[in-house]
C-alpha cells in the first residue's frame, strides 16, 4: 500500500488517476505536404523531465516550438495546467525554451541576458538584478555577470542560457539539444548538473534530444518518436527492456532481431520458427495466433559466450569474427551458420580465466526470459 | 617557379593601375601650372580659389544636405522593406516588393532619371506637387534608389542572422516591437550604418539622376564638376579631389582601425 | 489567477490586432514609396513613349483627348517606328553590349590575379589590401574618371612621360576613342569585380590545392582544373556586377569617349538634352528596359536559383 502511494507521488503516469499538468491532445502539424508532427496525444505531469527522443526530422523539434508558441499547431490542442494556450504568443506563454545554438544576445553582458526575462515582465530592476545574481550562483557562474557572451566557453555559454531561461520560473522549461554542442566529457558532466537544478527548482523540463543516452540519463520518462508520431512512452528502463516495437528496440541502444514464425505456444514457453539462428525458445506473450510473424528483441548483455555447449534454453554455435576491448566490457561479434553477425557484449569483470579471443568457436546461448517478443 | 613571380607582379601592376591616377590628381593639384605636362612648382594657391568658389561652395553645401537625409531616409525605408521579406512570414505584396528592391539595383541611371523626371512632371501638371524641381525632386530620387541597396545589405544581414535569438527575445516575454529595438536592432547596426555610408555615399556622386529631376539654382556637387571638367582638366576640380581622397582615406582608414580593435 | 489570466487574453488580443494593422502600416510604407516613386514612373514613361512632340510644355500630346464623342486615346508608335528606321540607336545598342562585354572580360582578367594574391596573402596584409581596393569606390566615381582626362589627353602625363622616354614621337590619341572608354570602365568597375571575386577564392580550401600537386598536377594545371572552375560563381557574380551598369553607363563615354562612341544611355541622354525630344527619349528607355534590363532581371533570377540549389 505505502508503496504504490510514494509510486503515485513521484511517478504519477502510474497511478492512471493523477491530473496531468501538460495535455497534448491530437496535435499535428502540416508545413505545405510534409507532416512534421502527425497526431500526437502526450500528458506529462508536474515536476517530470521528460525526454522527446527521435532522429534528425521525426518532429521532436516542431512539437517543442509548437508547446513555446513559435510554430501554431495546424490541428489539436495544447493545455498548460489548465490554460488552453492556442492563440497565446511565445511572449505570454507561461513556458520559457533553451534553444539548441543557446540564442545569448551578443551585445548583452551575461547578467543583461539573464535578467531579460524578468524585466520584460516588469519587475523592479534592483530586485531583477538580486535574482539574476542568485541564478547566477546556481548555475556556477556568479563570476562572469559582466562577461559578454562571445567571452565564455561553450559549456559556460549552455549555463547562461539555462540561467535565462529559468529565471522566470516558467511553468514548463523547454530544452532544445540542451547538450547538444557539448563535448563528451562534459555533456557527461552537465547531464547530472542539469539533473540537480531541475530537482532544485521543481519546474517542469521537457527536452528535446537525439542522443539515447542521453535521454536514459535525464529522464523520468521518454517518448520516443519516428516520423512525426510518437511510438512508444515510458520510463528508460520500461522502454530498454520492453520496447513495443522493432523500431524502438533499434533505436534505443543495441539489439540483435531475430525474424520468425511463432509455432509452438505453451503457458511458460512458445517457440519462433524459421529465424537466422534456427528454433528459439521464449516466454510467450498474450494475443499471438500462430504462424503469425514476429521478432525476437535480444540485447548483447543478455547473451552468454562459451567455449562449451550449455544446457541454457537456447544455445547456439558460432564464430568470433572480431572482439573490442572497451576497458569496462568486450563487445564479441559472432557469426553463426546462417551468416548473419550477432553482437554479444561482456562485462570485462565477469571473465573467468582466458578471455576469448578472436577466431574461435564458441556457442551462444541465452534464457527464455531474456529476450523480447516484438509483433510490429 | 615562374607561377610564384606572375601573382605578387600582376597584384602589383593592378594596385599601381588603381592608385596612379588618383595620386596624380592629387600632385597636380599643388602644380602651378594649369598645364599637366609642366611642372609650375609648388603651390596651395588652387585650393584657395577652391575655397572663393561660391559655385562649388554652394553644390557642395547642397549635395551633402540631400546626401544625409536621402542616406536617412534610405536606411529606415529600406531597413523596412528588408525587414518585411525577411520577419514578417506571408505577405501579400512579397513578390512586388522584392521585385521593386531588387530592380532599382541593375535599372541603368538614365532611365530611373528619366523616368523619375516624367513622373514630376505628371505630378506637377496633375496636382500641382512638386511645384518646381529642385533639392526635394533629388532627394526623393536618391532616396528610391538608395533604399533598394540599403534593402540588399540589411536583409543579407538579416538572412543570416540566427532567428533563435529574437525568438528567445520573444520567449522571455518581449512583444514584438520590444523584440525589435532590444534585440534585433542593435545586432543589424552594423549593416545601418554600411547602408547608410553606401546609401550616402552613392547620393554624393550621383551626376546621371540629379541632372535629370533637378531644377535651376539646384545643382549638386558633382553637376557642377561635370560642367567645368567637361571642358578639360580643371586644376581647383585636382584640389576638390584631393580634399574628397584625404576626407575618405581617414574616414575608411579610421573605420578600419576601430574595426579591428573591436574584433580583438 | 483566472480573472487576471482572461484579463491577460483580452490586453493580448488587442494588442495583437493593433499590431496586425501596426504590421500593415509597416508593410504599406516601403511598398507605396517604391510604388509611386519606382514602378508608376515607368507607366509614365511608357504613356509619353507613344505621344507626339510638341514644342509646349510639356513637350509631348496629351494620351487622352477629349473630342466631339467624348474622350478618346490617342497613341502612336511612330517613335518605336523611328528607332528601328534610324540605324543610329540599333547600332548604339550593340555597342553598348560589345562595350560591356569586352570592358568586363578586360576587368575579369586584372581583376582576377588581384584578388588571388589578397586571397592567397595573410592578415594584416589581407585587410590592408582588401582596404585598397575599397578606398577608391568610396571617392568620387565622378573624379576617379576625370583623373584619366589628364593622364590621356594629347599633351597629358601618360604622352609627355613616353614622348620623354623617347618611345613614341608623335602624341598617342587616346582621349575620345573607345579605348579611353574601355581604361575608364575597367578603372572604375574593379572593386566590383574583385571584391566578389576575392568572397570566393578566400573559401577555396588550400587543402584541394595541396591534394592536386600531391596527385602530380602542375601549379598551372592546379588552376585550371581546380581554382578556375570553383571560382566560378564568383567569376559570374563580378562579371555581372560590372556588365549589368556599364551597359547603360553615361558619365565615361561622355567624359573620355569621343563623338563616335555610340552608348544606349549617351544617347538617351542626347535625345533627352540636347534634342529636347521627350517622346523619343522615352521610347528609347522602353526599348532599353526591354533588351537590357529584363533579360538582366532573368539571368539575375536564374543566378540565385542556382545559388539556392548549390
Amino acid at each position: 500500500m505505502a508503496d504504490s502511494a510514494i509510486a503515485a507521488e513521484t511517478k504519477p503516469w502510474r497511478s492512471g488517476t493523477a491530473e496531468p499538468f501538460i495535455r497534448i491532445q491530437n496535435i499535428s502539424k502540416i508545413f505545405g505536404d510534409f507532416t512534421a508532427v502527425d497526431d500526437v496525444s502526450l500528458d506529462i505531469y508536474k515536476g517530470e523531465l521528460f525526454c522527446l527522443l527521435g532522429g534528425s526530422g521525426c518532429g521532436k523539434s516542431t512539437l517543442l516550438r509548437m508547446l513555446a508558441g513559435f510554430e501554431t499547431p495546424t490541428q489539436g490542442s495544447i493545455t498548460i495546467d489548465g490554460q488552453n494556450v492556442a492563440g497565446v504568443p511565445a511572449s505570454e506563454r507561461p513556458t520559457n525554451m533553451m534553444f539548441q545554438s543557446y540564442a545569448l544576445f551578443p551585445h548583452m553582458s551575461v547578467e543583461k541576458n539573464v535578467a531579460y526575462g524578468l524585466l520584460r515582465e516588469g519587475v523592479p530592476k534592483e530586485q531583477a538584478m538580486a535574482r539574476t545574481a542568485e541564478m547566477l550562483n546556481l548555475v556556477k557562474l556568479g563570476n562572469f555577470a559582466k562577461r559578454k557572451p562571445h567571452q565564455l566557453s561553450g559549456g559556460q555559454q549552455q549555463r547562461v542560457a539555462l540561467a535565462r531561461a529559468l529565471i522566470k520560473q516558467p511553468k514548463l522549461l523547454l530544452l532544445d539539444e540542451p547538450l547538444g554542442a557539448l563535448d563528451k566529457k562534459l555533456r557527461e558532466e552537465t547531464q547530472f548538473e542539469l539533473i540537480r537544478i531541475q530537482e532544485s527548482l521543481g519546474v517542469t523540463f521537457i527536452v528535446v534530444t537525439h542522443d539515447q543516452e542521453e535521454a536514459m540519463t535525464l529522464s523520468t520518462r521518454i517518448g520516443v518518436m519516428n516520423e512525426g508520431k510518437i511510438v512508444q512512452v515510458g520510463e528508460p528502463e520500461e522502454i530498454y527492456e520492453h520496447p513495443n516495437s522493432r523500431f524502438v528496440a533499434d533505436f534505443i541502444g543495441t539489439v540483435n532481431l531475430f525474424q520468425g514464425r511463432v509455432d509452438v505456444v505453451a503457458p511458460n514457453e512458445m517457440r519462433i520458427t524459421g529465424t537466422e539462428a534456427g528454433d528459439l525458445i521464449t516466454k510467450p506473450i498474450e494475443g499471438l495466433s500462430a504462424k503469425q510473424t514476429v521478432s525476437l528483441a535480444l540485447r548483447p548483455e543478455r547473451i552468454s559466450i562459451s567455449r562449451e555447449a550449455t544446457s541454457a534454453a537456447n544455445c547456439i554455435p558460432g564464430f568470433v569474427e572480431e572482439v573490442a576491448y572497451l576497458g569496462n566490457l568486450s563487445i564479441y561479434r559472432v557469426n553463426i551458420a546462417s551468416g548473419k553477425t550477432i553482437k554479444v557484449t561482456l562485462s570485462n569483470l565477469d571473465i573467468e580465466g582466458e578471455p576469448i579471443t578472436w577466431h574461435e568457436d564458441v556457442f551462444l546461448s541465452w534464457n527464455a526470459g531474456s529476450g523480447v517478443v516484438l509483433t510490429t | 617557379m615562374r607561377r610564384s613571380y606572375f601573382l605578387p607582379i600582376a597584384a602589383l601592376v593592378g594596385f599601381l593601375f588603381l592608385y596612379i591616377p588618383i595620386i596624380s590628381l592629387v600632385i597636380y593639384s599643388f602644380n602651378d601650372s594649369k598645364l599637366v605636362t609642366v611642372w609650375g612648382g609648388w603651390t596651395t594657391k588652387w585650393y584657395g580659389e577652391l575655397f572663393r568658389d561660391p559655385q562649388i561652395l554652394g553644390a557642395a553645401w547642397i549635395s551633402l544636405k540631400i546626401g544625409v537625409i536621402s542616406a536617412t531616409i534610405a536606411t529606415i525605408l529600406g531597413t523596412i522593406a528588408a525587414l518585411v521579406l525577411t520577419r514578417f512570414g506571408k505577405v501579400r505584396v512579397r513578390g512586388l516588393l522584392t521585385g521593386m528592391v531588387t530592380a532599382p539595383l541593375v535599372m541603368p541611371e538614365v532611365i530611373t532619371g528619366l523616368s523619375l523626371l516624367l513622373l514630376f512632371v505628371a505630378m506637377e501638371i496633375a496636382l500641382g506637387w512638386p511645384a518646381q524641381r529642385g533639392v526635394l525632386t533629388i532627394t526623393i530620387a536618391h532616396i528610391t534608389f538608395c533604399m533598394a541597396y540599403v534593402a540588399v545589405v540589411v536583409q543579407s544581414r538579416l538572412v543570416d542572422m540566427d532567428d533563435s535569438i529574437e525568438e528567445a527575445a520573444a520567449d522571455l516575454g518581449a512583444k514584438p516591437v520590444r523584440v525589435f529595438f532590444d534585440i534585433t536592432l542593435p545586432m543589424i547596426a552594423p549593416a545601418l550604418i554600411s547602408g547608410w555610408l553606401l546609401s550616402f555615399t552613392l547620393s554624393l556622386d550621383d551626376l546621371v539622376i540629379a541632372s535629370f529631376v533637378s531644377g535651376p539654382g539646384s545643382s549638386t556637387l558633382p553637376m557642377v564638376i561635370f560642367s567645368k571638367v567637361k571642358l578639360g582638366v580643371s586644376p581647383d576640380i585636382n584640389a576638390l579631389a584631393t580634399l574628397i581622397i584625404l576626407f575618405v582615406a581617414i574616414g575608411i582608414t579610421g573605420a578600419w582601425f576601430f574595426m579591428r580593435k573591436q574584433l580583438k | 489567477m483566472s480573472l487576471s489570466d482572461t484579463q491577460n487574453g483580452r490586453t493580448a488580443s488587442l494588442l495583437r490586432k493593433m499590431g496586425f494593422s501596426g504590421r500593415g502600416l509597416v508593410i504599406a510604407v516601403p511598398t507605396l514609396w517604391l510604388l509611386v516613386f519606382f514602378l508608376i514612373p515607368f507607366l509614365v514613361v511608357l504613356k509619353i513613349s507613344v505621344a507626339e512632340p510638341l514644342i509646349a510644355r510639356p513637350p509631348y500630346s496629351p494620351l487622352f483627348v477629349e473630342g466631339p464623342d467624348g474622350w478618346s486615346i490617342k497613341a502612336t508608335l511612330s517613335n518605336y517606328a523611328y528607332l528601328l528606321e534610324d540605324s543610329l540607336y540599333i547600332k548604339a545598342y550593340w555597342s553598348s553590349i560589345k562595350i560591356a562585354f569586352f570592358s568586363t572580360i578586360l576587368t575579369l582578367l586584372v581583376g582576377y590575379p588581384m584578388a588571388y594574391y589578397i586571397a592567397r596573402s595573410q592578415e594584416p596584409k589581407r585587410s590592408l589590401l582588401l582596404l585598397l581596393i575599397v578606398l577608391p569606390f568610396w571617392t568620387s566615381f565622378l573624379l576617379r574618371v576625370y583623373a584619366w582626362i589628364g593622364i590621356l589627353k594629347a599633351n597629358g602625363t601618360l604622352n609627355g612621360l613616353l614622348i620623354s622616354l623617347g618611345i613614341i614621337n608623335e602624341p598617342l590619341i587616346i582621349l575620345q576613342t573607345d579605348i579611353a572608354v574601355y581604361i575608364g570602365v575597367v578603372y572604375t568597375y574593379l572593386p566590383f569585380m574583385i571584391l566578389p571575386l576575392y568572397a570566393n577564392l578566400v573559401k577555396l580550401d588550400g587543402s584541394l590545392l595541396e591534394a592536386s600537386a600531391d596527385l602530380g598536377a602542375s601549379p598551372i594545371s592546379t588552376f585550371f582544373r581546380i581554382t578556375l572552375p570553383l571560382s566560378l560563381p564568383g567569376i559570374i557574380a563580378g562579371s555581372m556586377l560590372v556588365f549589368i551598369p556599364v551597359i547603360g553607363e553615361y558619365v565615361i563615354p561622355a567624359l573620355l569617349g569621343g563623338p563616335d562612341t555610340l552608348m544606349i544611355g549617351k544617347v538617351l541622354w542626347t535625345e533627352f538634352f540636347n534634342n529636347r525630344d521627350w517622346p523619343v527619349a522615352s521610347a528609347v528607355a522602353i526599348a532599353m528596359l526591354i533588351a537590357v534590363v529584363v533579360p538582366v532581371m532573368f539571368l539575375r533570377m536564374a543566378q540565385t536559383k542556382a545559388e539556392e540549389n548549390a
